[in-house]
């Protein structure tokens, strides 16, 4: 086997890994939008909505991430509904993802320390204030670490969309395959390509930690 | 409403059913294997991080995250479709074991390295005064204390696992995800019964598998 760089292989692979990109990013707004909804939701006073949080959360933390793709894609058109692959994966990456940060985020919430609560209360605040201005701005810096874990997990789900025939990085990268034949060239680029995508958000994470916690020292969160 | 027209029609799940139960078998073999080789994969890669050797620890921490960085289904694709390149050929159902069990081996290691941390420094020093050697001391005094503080975590990687199993349709393994699609659904062209029946199963193991960890843990607790 000669071997040269497998420079040719870059723009087909790059335009695939823009698709996975827009998949991901997605996939995190709603997972985000989701966790916070959640979340919030299993610590509501209102029952319907403290049982439907909870469903949410154990239907998709109890199910495969490739089922549940499977099942949206396979299923809705039953339902008459039109579905395309790239919308369907940012919904189910992003209902997937979401179910595991509404733990995050009702682990967070309740840990911000008890005086706290207790504090805005004295001062008149509504629940709604309290919620908003006091608890959540504490406990989104616990909340990063474990989120960032969460967002790579996305990430990495997003090359099951492939099966579905979305043509982001892992589909690309399987029809390069068949096409050239050149199966380690390729996986060794997609492999990197992933490695550096949850690098820079695990990075990223890191520095909006770092941002978010300047100045935090006083209240006993951490 | 009977025949096709209908959104559910439960003669043709029950008829399925069976099919889908011997599947689970697949998916549970897998699962089980999968995680035994995790336990021994994920030893030596903590080990590999602890080496005093600095290129080793070095090594090992790149590997682990490399594997983390990445994801399963393409780690899978590379055993299965370079290695045979390399004159290596496994079954897919042994590809996918290796699989499923070098990617949680990484989770594995770190979860390791947190139960040998959590073992008092004191340990090793009175090991040191006993005079025994670094190995010994390691396997007969450390690592039992280590191992049972970390059962929980090890439980939840083993559902985790369990739910990633369904990766392995993409390298032809009749588990039950493929049995649903390839095997029932692309035959009959219905795949509401199947798809939802799998989806039912996993639900159905995962909690009560997550309750048993979360028994675990609280039996741990009360250790303590």
């Amino acid at each position: 086997m000669a071997f040269s760089p497998p420079f040719d292989l870059l723009p087909s692979l790059s335009r695939g890994l823009l698709v996975t990109l827009q998949l991901t990013a997605g996939g995190i707004l709603l997972a985000t939008a989701l966790a916070f909804l959640a979340g919030l939701g299993k610590l509501s006073h209102h029952r319907p909505v403290r049982l439907l949080s909870a469903t949410y959360v154990e239907i998709f933390r109890g199910t495969s991430a490739l089922v549940q793709l499977f099942w949206f894609y396979f299923v809705l058109p039953h339902f008459g509904v039109h579905v395309e692959a790239m919308p369907v994966g940012i919904l189910v990456l992003g209902l997937n993802a979401g179910a595991y940060g509404a733990e995050v985020v009702r682990g967070a919430v309740n840990a911000v320390a008890k005086g706290q609560r207790e504090a805005a209360v004295s001062l008149g605040f509504n629940p709604r204030q309290t919620l908003w201005r006091i608890l959540v701005p504490q406990a989104v810096v616990s909340m990063l670490p474990p989120l960032s874990n969460i967002y790579i997990e996305l990430l990495k789900n997003s090359a099951l969309v492939s099966l579905v025939t979305l043509n982001e990085l892992t589909f690309t990268a399987m029809t390069l395959r068949a096409d050239t034949l050149r199966t380690g060239a390729i996986f060794s680029i997609v492999l990197l390509m992933y490695f550096g995508c949850s690098q820079v958000i695990s990075f990223g994470m890191r520095v909006l930690e770092a941002r978010l916690s300047r100045g935090r020292d006083l209240g006993g969160v951490r | 409403m009977t025949g096709g027209g209908t959104l559910w029609d439960w003669g043709y799940a029950l008829e399925v059913l069976p099919q889908l139960v011997r599947a689970m078998r697949i998916t549970l073999l897998a699962t089980v294997c999968g995680m035994g080789l995790a336990l021994v994969g994920g030893l030596f890669l903590a080990l590999l991080r602890r080496s005093r050797i600095r290129a080793l620890s070095r090594f090992g921490f790149w590997i682990i995250e490399f594997i983390r960085g990445t994801p399963l289904l393409i780690q899978l694709y590379v055993y299965f479709y370079v290695l045979p390149d390399f004159g290596v050929r496994f079954s897919p159902f042994a590809t996918g074991l290796f699989g499923l069990g070098l990617h949680y081996s990484a989770y594995m290691a770190e979860v390791y390295r947190a139960g040998i941390d959590s073992v008092p420094k004191g340990q090793w020093e009175a090991a040191t005064a006993l005079n025994f050697s670094r190995r010994r001391t390691f396997f007969t005094l450390i690592l039992p204390q280590a191992v049972p503080p970390i059962v929980p975590a090890a439980g939840n990687y083993l559902v985790a696992m369990f739910k990633d199993t369904p990766l392995l349709s993409a390298i032809t393994v009749a588990e039950l995800l493929y049995t649903a699609k390839d095997d029932i659904g692309s035959q009959t062209f219905r795949y509401i019964e199947p798809m939802t029946l799998v989806g039912v199963l996993f639900l159905a193991v995962s909690l009560i598998s997550a309750r048993g960890v979360r028994g675990l843990e609280r039996k741990m607790e009360l250790k303590k």
